[in-house]
Order: C-alpha cells, then sequence, then structure tokens
C-alpha cells in the first residue's frame, strides 16, 4: 500500500514544476493507479461508474476493520488522465479516517495548478469523482 | 514537395479523394519531407503514453481555443502554434486521434477556418492503427520551428453562429448527438461531463443523425454508398444542400462536417459550434422535445 500523501505537498509538487512537465507529474501517477483486487475485478457490476469523467471510470468506497477509507478504481488504459485523476485522488484519501476523508477538501483539484495544462472542462472529471467519493463514504458510514 | 494521395479505391469515389488516408498508406509515408502527422485527442495524456512514430501533439483545448474568450485563437495565435510545431504553409497534414476521429475532425475544422489546404484525416483514426498492431512510440519529436505565416481566421464559410442557425430553420439542421439528447430526455451523452446547458431537447427542425452513423464497426468512414444511404437517403439531404451540423460544443459534429463536406461534397456545410451548450441555454431559443424534428418556431 503506497503511503499517504499531504494535499499540500502534492500541490506543492505541482505548483514547484514548469507547465509542460505537469502533464508528465500527471502521467507518472496515472502509471501508479493500483490494480482492482479480484473480488471487484472478477465483479465490476459492484463499482460506481463517474459520469462526470470524460472517459468512463468505476468507483468503489469500503471502510476497513480500522475504521479507514480504502477506495478502489478502475479506469481504462485509453483513458490516462481520467485514471491520473483516480491516482492522485488515491494518494491523498486512501488511508485516511472516514471523518478525514469527509472533511477533505473539495476544491483540492482546483489547486493542483493543472487549469490550463489540462483544461478547468476536463478537470470536472476530476471533482465529479471526489464528489462520488464522499456521497459513496457518507451512504457507508450512515449503515 | 507535394505528397501523393492514397488512391485507395474507397477514397477514389469520395467527393474529395485526397481528404483520406488509410493505415496503410501513413505507414509506408512516416517521415516523407512536406508531410506533418499530428494526434489530436480528447484525452490530453493519451499521446504521451505511446503515438505513432513521428507523430507531433496537438490539444484542442489548450492550443486551439482562446484560453479567455469561449472562441477559437486568432490568426497569431495560429501562426505561433504551427510554428512551434514547425508546420508550413504548404505542408500536407495527417490528423488521426481517439474516440473515432472527433477530436482530429474538431482540430482539422478550426484548420481550414484558417484556410490550411492540404489537412487529411487517417481513417479509422488511432484505435485502427493499434488494432492493426502498428508501432507505436514514446519518443516525442523535437520539430525546428517554422515561420508559419498570420492568416486571419476566416468563420463565414465553415462555421455557423447562433444567429446564422435562427435565420436558417427551414433548411437542413442535422444534431449528431445521441438520441437520449435529441429527445431531451438527458442532458449530456452517457458518461460525458455535462457542459453546462440548462435546458434539454434539440433545436426546432433539426433531423437526428448521430454521428456514429458515418462509421464502420472499426470506426472507419462508410463507403460513399454507404454514406449515401445514411444521409442522402436517410436524411434527404441533396448536393446542394445548405447544411448546418451541431452537437454539444462542435466536436461530433466536426465529424459530420467532414463526411458531409469532403465524402459526400455536399455545397454550404457549416458546423455550430456554439451547439447545444449554448442553445440549451438561450433565453428564449425554441426547443423541440421528442424523437420528432418539430415544427419551424415563431420566432418572437
Amino acid at each position: 500500500m503506497a503511503t499517504l500523501e499531504l494535499p499540500e505537498t502534492l500541490i506543492e509538487d505541482f505548483a514547484s514544476i514548469r507547465e509542460s512537465e505537469r502533464l508528465d507529474l500527471l502521467l507518472e501517477f496515472s502509471e501508479a493507479l493500483p490494480e482492482l483486487p479480484a473480488r471487484y475485478a472478477d465483479h465490476p457490476e459492484l463499482l460506481e461508474r463517474v459520469e462526470e469523467c470524460q472517459s468512463p471510470i468505476y468507483l468503489f468506497v469500503e471502510i476497513d476493520q480500522d475504521n479507514l477509507t480504502r477506495l478502489f478504481f478502475s479506469a481504462p488504459p485509453e483513458a490516462p488522465t481520467t485514471r491520473g485523476f483516480a491516482s492522485l485522488l488515491f494518494s491523498v484519501i486512501d488511508g485516511l479516517s472516514v471523518q478525514d476523508a469527509l472533511d477533505f477538501d473539495i476544491d483540492f483539484p482546483s489547486k493542483l495548478s493543472l487549469q490550463k495544462v489540462v483544461s478547468p472542462l476536463r478537470l470536472r472529471g476530476m471533482i465529479g469523482i471526489l464528489s462520488r467519493i464522499k456521497r459513496q463514504l457518507r451512504e457507508k458510514s450512515l449503515k | 514537395m507535394p505528397i501523393d494521395i492514397d488512391s485507395s479505391e474507397k477514397f477514389r469515389q469520395y467527393a474529395d479523394p485526397t481528404a483520406l488516408v488509410s493505415t496503410k498508406w501513413l505507414e509506408e509515408n512516416l517521415g516523407k519531407p512536406g508531410l506533418v502527422l499530428l494526434e489530436s485527442d480528447e484525452d490530453v495524456l493519451l499521446y504521451q503514453t505511446g503515438h505513432i512514430p513521428t507523430a507531433l501533439k496537438i490539444d484542442w483545448h489548450t492550443d486551439l481555443n482562446d484560453q479567455v474568450t469561449r472562441d477559437y485563437i486568432d490568426g497569431a495565435g495560429f501562426s505561433k502554434v504551427f510554428s512551434r510545431l514547425g508546420i508550413n504553409r504548404e505542408d500536407t497534414i495527417v490528423l488521426y486521434g481517439d474516440k473515432s476521429n472527433w477530436w482530429a475532425a474538431y482540430a482539422l475544422w478550426v484548420f481550414k477556418l484558417f484556410g490550411h489546404e492540404n489537412v487529411r484525416l487517417l481513417d479509422g483514426g488511432r484505435d485502427k492503427w493499434i488494432a492493426e498492431g502498428r508501432e507505436l512510440t514514446k519518443d516525442e519529436p523535437k520539430p525546428k520551428p517554422s515561420s508559419y505565416p498570420v492568416i486571419e481566421r476566416d468563420d463565414r464559410k465553415l462555421r455557423a453562429f447562433r444567429d446564422d442557425v435562427v435565420s436558417h430553420f427551414g433548411k437542413p439542421l442535422i444534431d449528431v448527438r445521441s438520441p437520449e439528447e435529441y429527445a431531451g430526455d438527458r442532458l449530456t451523452a452517457p458518461g460525458y461531463p455535462d457542459e453546462g446547458a440548462t435546458r434539454a431537447g434539440h433545436i426546432p427542425t433539426a433531423a437526428s443523425v448521430p454521428w456514429s452513423k458515418a462509421c464502420n464497426e472499426d470506426q472507419s468512414f462508410k463507403d460513399l454508398a454507404g454514406l449515401e444511404e445514411v444521409y442522402l437517403k436517410g436524411a434527404k439531404l441533396e448536393g446542394h444542400s445548405d447544411v448546418i451540423a451541431y452537437c454539444r460544443i462542435g466536436e461530433r459534429s466536426s465529424h459530420t462536417w467532414f463526411v458531409l463536406k469532403y465524402l459526400l461534397g455536399i455545397e454550404t456545410v457549416r458546423n455550430y459550434d456554439g451547439s447545444w451548450s449554448e442553445w440549451g441555454s438561450l433565453v428564449r431559443a425554441p426547443i423541440s422535445l421528442g424523437n420528432e424534428p418539430g415544427p419551424v418556431p415563431q420566432l418572437v
């Protein structure tokens, strides 16, 4: 399991490099998106499709026995940007307590200095994923 | 030096036999002087994951759109982008991309607003090239900058604005979105972001011809007979028609615009890039719901 990153660190990482390098960094995240565990890979119907993304992405949120947030994503290799968005969110949210994940800054995607290189329209996809994570988490923490 | 055309039997039937090249032709002509290969994708990172050797990247949003006004870049901006890519005015450009070439066709349409003469699409786009097991690379060429002239954009012949649509009622309008978007059952294509229209439905009198009707299963364009079946027999267009096509933001309708103009040779074809994201938000703009085009609206 990758170690949890602080959102401030990522915001700073992206802000401190040149615009052209921001895409390379997003691509690195895209390539680092963890594979789905078999229990989801074999049951795609358990995953929720995020409609806001330009390319389809499927998402599943779990709360583990230590009351920590666990995220699972599936997005095709032809959608590297969407995978990059998912992977960025994974690196800052997977492993947070439920409360910390619910409180996570909804404006995080717009703070990553990606508007110019990715476009605000595409960034909406990332905001969409983040909203779905929080919604699933709210539903599950009420049970 | 002029670049040979792809003289495949299928392409020779089209109104403009130079508008397309096949994957086989491209493979044989890669790297020829005077040939520029450009990838234009919906996904801003896809090029970086691997592309056709020698291809450069152009992005519809970050390169071709003005970053402030909802409009395309101007002549100076276009000259800057093309000079950076090392493109000369007389070069032959081949465009290809993801998603059945939507964004490649969109870039081609913008290039035509600037009157770049030799632009062709790769039939079947990125997916067909990959499906055929042809080579991909991550090597990004470093082109020597050129000095592309500053050509003012000419919107008159190929681009329609909302007032043009209003004065067009009675002449053919083609809505290329999904049947659900046309009928007003949903605002966006399944799996796509909401680009901000406040109402659903279609522009009254528009015929519904989803863009995908122009494609075969492998995303290549149908042959001439197949296209005639859809657009001439089906949508009742004629060679001398004056047509406006639209979708949500103008990318899928660029695909249909390309088919009508270059493959079928219809006389006047314009792309309404404001499309549903503008029309569906305009105060008092008439809207039709359901599967029928609806009558010519009484304008207030």
